[in-house]
């Protein structure tokens, strides 16, 4: 395989006595669909907007698509595309205005803009809508006309900034469709996101946290980390006083709420669920069921994030 | 250069259906303009005034008669002690005391200089030295029957530019300058705000565009739109209020234009600093005031202040002590002491 698409080393933002982001390192390789898992205000929107050569690193480097950011911010530009949660568009344009603006920008001109526009409209399916105002789209559409101008000068690398927010779920679904199309089609497709059910659709995830890279690699490596560790649920009507109880119990690792139900994460492999659930009948707690679940992403996010608290206490 | 075009086409399909932006390049002017040009007025009409006539002669009823004709005087009332003088003045019932001593009439037949005395309420310096203009034209023109050997230097005042001192001649052209500081401003500072706002400038910063093509492309659109606005201001100046041009078009677009490129500039410095377009209005429209609150172009006191100066210097050339002037009697020091002088003139200060 050829040169990774984006290369990380150490990229470091402080503001002020904040560091944004602290000692990141990662690659993502090309046409990989890469995601950015984090809370609001994990660093995910200012590593992007380093990536992008908007913002300056303090340290560390960075290298999209053969450029150092650092060093040549201006020359990255060209070669990504940039959508964010806002779906910058003018809203008192056109449809068409909208995309011949942004053609502008990328200096496309006649037939190429021609195609590209052409491109766009279908992607977003408004074909036969061009002389609509942006501003009577609803957000499925307003989110795949953004995504089509950005697009519009067919970068190498797409940089998507919690693209679906504000989306119905079927938009949502068709946008990841298109995402992956794109990934097909050889564009390496950067995504961050705080929701887990889109970060497992990422061929790779990065959770990051206060900053730091916490974790990183397929879905299924990340849920490795539980395999010596299972994982129950606990459905009761009262999960407070379950999840205090299991809290001091030695076998327990830890406890995390889920909807209604508690999940616990077990220190060792063995007949767990039993232990448990005596422990909890000792204590005359109600108990409706206990299960054994497949870890899902968020039992791999708050782990990741449990760990790394622990290891810099705040 | 074609993407500071592309960012510049954009703005102006934006601003055609930006019904805000359109507001303010058009309803603003338009408005100033009919309540410069209609409503407000500095022209200072019916002046109240009292009249203390000590001689009771012909002579001093015909300067009484002067006073009426001139169309800027109203006689409200007649005094005859220096305490009904004071009342008058306190209570606002005049504003301005005509004394007429009881030897005007027999100096005046004698050929000597006949003096008489003229009390300004100073409350308002404006108003007191635009009165006391029309007080010495109207003693100017009662003192052109005296035999012309009592006259040491004659004078003929001759106003250039705003012969009859007409306010909206001087109003309406201030207003170009101040309608398009406002419209600059205002909507250049707006529309980058706005784009901080719905994110799009964020949008734009990821695009290969230089800061310098981009803010071309913003500003182009509203230097035109200003250009255009500033045309129609004169034009509608020319046609409604029958403002004389004086001078040459091409000299007054440009400076137009360089004047409007310093507006726009100021704009930007307010979108660099404001975040929401609410404060960018505010701060716009301050700063977009500031010099015409500052200056003076609402309250043209230079413009005042010049003319009793020229006033006071045609005054001297005539060999009258300007003395009163500006001198504030110790009994009522709101007041202007103003001697003024019918007849040939040697004025002195009454009591």
């Amino acid at each position: 395989m050829s040169e990774p698409a984006i290369v990380v080393r150490d990229l470091t933002r402080v503001f002020g006595r904040f560091r944004a982001v602290d000692a990141v390192t990662f690659d993502v390789r090309r046409g990989e669909v890469f995601g950015f898992l984090g809370s609001n205000g994990a660093g995910k929107s200012t590593t992007i907007r380093m990536l992008c050569g908007l913002l300056r690193p303090t340290s560390g480097q960075a290298v999209v698509d053969g450029v150092d950011v650092g060093r040549d911010p201006e020359a990255v530009k060209p070669r990504i595309g940039y959508m964010s949660q806002r779906f910058s568009l003018y809203e008192l344009l056109t449809v068409e205005q909208n995309i011949d603006f942004y053609g502008g920008l990328y200096r496309l001109s006649g037939e190429r803009l021609r195609a590209r526009r052409q491109f766009a409209l279908e992607m977003a399916g408004l074909v036969g809508r061009e002389r609509e105002l942006t501003r009577n789209l609803s957000g499925g559409w307003r989110q795949r006309l953004a995504l089509g101008c950005a697009l519009l000068h067919e970068p190498a690398i797409l940089f998507l900034d919690e693209p679906t927010g504000g989306v119905d779920p079927v938009s949502r679904r068709d946008f990841w469709r298109l995402i992956d199309d794109l990934s097909r089609g050889g564009t390496t497709v950067l995504v961050t996101t705080h929701y887990l059910d889109e970060a497992e659709r990422c061929d790779r995830v990065a959770i990051i946290h206060a900053g730091r890279l916490a974790a990183l690699g397929t879905t299924r490596e990340l849920k490795a980390r539980f395999e010596t560790r299972p994982i129950l649920e606990v459905r009761s009507s009262d999960p407070v006083a379950v999840m205090s109880r299991l809290d001091r119990d030695p076998r327990v690792e830890s406890t995390s709420l889920f909807g209604t139900a508690v999940h616990v994460v077990l220190r060792q492999r063995g007949d767990g669920a039993a232990a448990v659930r005596e422990a909890l009948e000792r204590d005359g707690l109600p108990i409706d069921a206990i299960t054994p679940v497949v870890p899902s992403l968020e039992d791999v996010f708050l782990d990741v994030v449990d760990d790394l608290d622990r290891q810099v206490p705040a | 250069m074609r993407r500071a075009l592309a960012v510049a086409i954009k703005e102006m399909r934006q601003i055609r259906r930006d019904r805000r932006t359109l507001l303010i390049l058009i309803f603003v002017p338009t408005f100033f303009l009919f309540l410069y040009g209609y409503a407000l007025n500095f022209d200072i009409r019916h002046v109240r005034l009292a009249i203390d006539d000590r001689d009771g002669s012909a002579e001093s009823r015909a300067l009484v008669a002067d006073f009426q004709r001139s169309s800027y005087f109203d006689v409200v009332a007649g005094v005859t002690s220096p305490a009904e003088v004071d009342h008058v003045l306190d209570a606002n019932a005049a504003r301005v005391v005509l004394v007429i001593p009881a030897d005007y009439a027999r100096d005046r037949r004698a050929g000597r200089p006949a003096e008489v005395q003229v009390l300004i309420d100073g409350d308002n310096a404006n108003t007191a030295t635009t009165v006391l203009g029309y007080v010495n034209g109207v003693l100017r023109a009662a003192s052109n029957g005296v035999a012309a050997g009592a006259r040491i230097v004659g004078v003929e005042p001759r106003i250039w530019y705003n012969p009859e001192l007409r306010s909206t001649v001087f109003l309406v052209p201030g207003l170009v300058a101040f309608i398009s500081m406002i419209t600059a401003v205002v909507s250049t500072a707006l529309s980058i705000v706005r784009e901080k706002e719905t994110g799009t400038m964020e949008q734009v910063r990821m695009a290969p565009i230089s800061t310098v093509a981009f803010v071309t492309g913003k500003t182009l659109p509203y230097l035109v739109l200003s250009q255009i606005g500033a045309s129609i201001i004169m034009a509608a100046a020319i046609v409604l209020f029958g403002l004389p041009m004086r001078g040459d078009w091409l000299s007054l677009s440009i400076f137009v234009g360089v004047f409007l490129a310093g507006a726009l500039g100021t704009g930007l410095l307010v979108s660099t600093i404001a975040n929401t377009q609410q404060v960018a209005f505010q701060a716009a429209a301050l700063i977009a005031l500031m010099p015409t609150v500052l200056l003076g172009v609402h309250l043209p006191d230079f413009e005042h202040a010049r003319r009793a100066g020229a006033l006071r210097h045609a005054a001297r050339a005539r060999a009258v002590l300007p003395r009163g002037a500006a001198r504030h009697r110790a009994e009522g020091p709101r007041r202007d002491d103003v001697v003024g002088a019918a007849g040939a003139p040697a004025p002195t200060r009454w009591w």
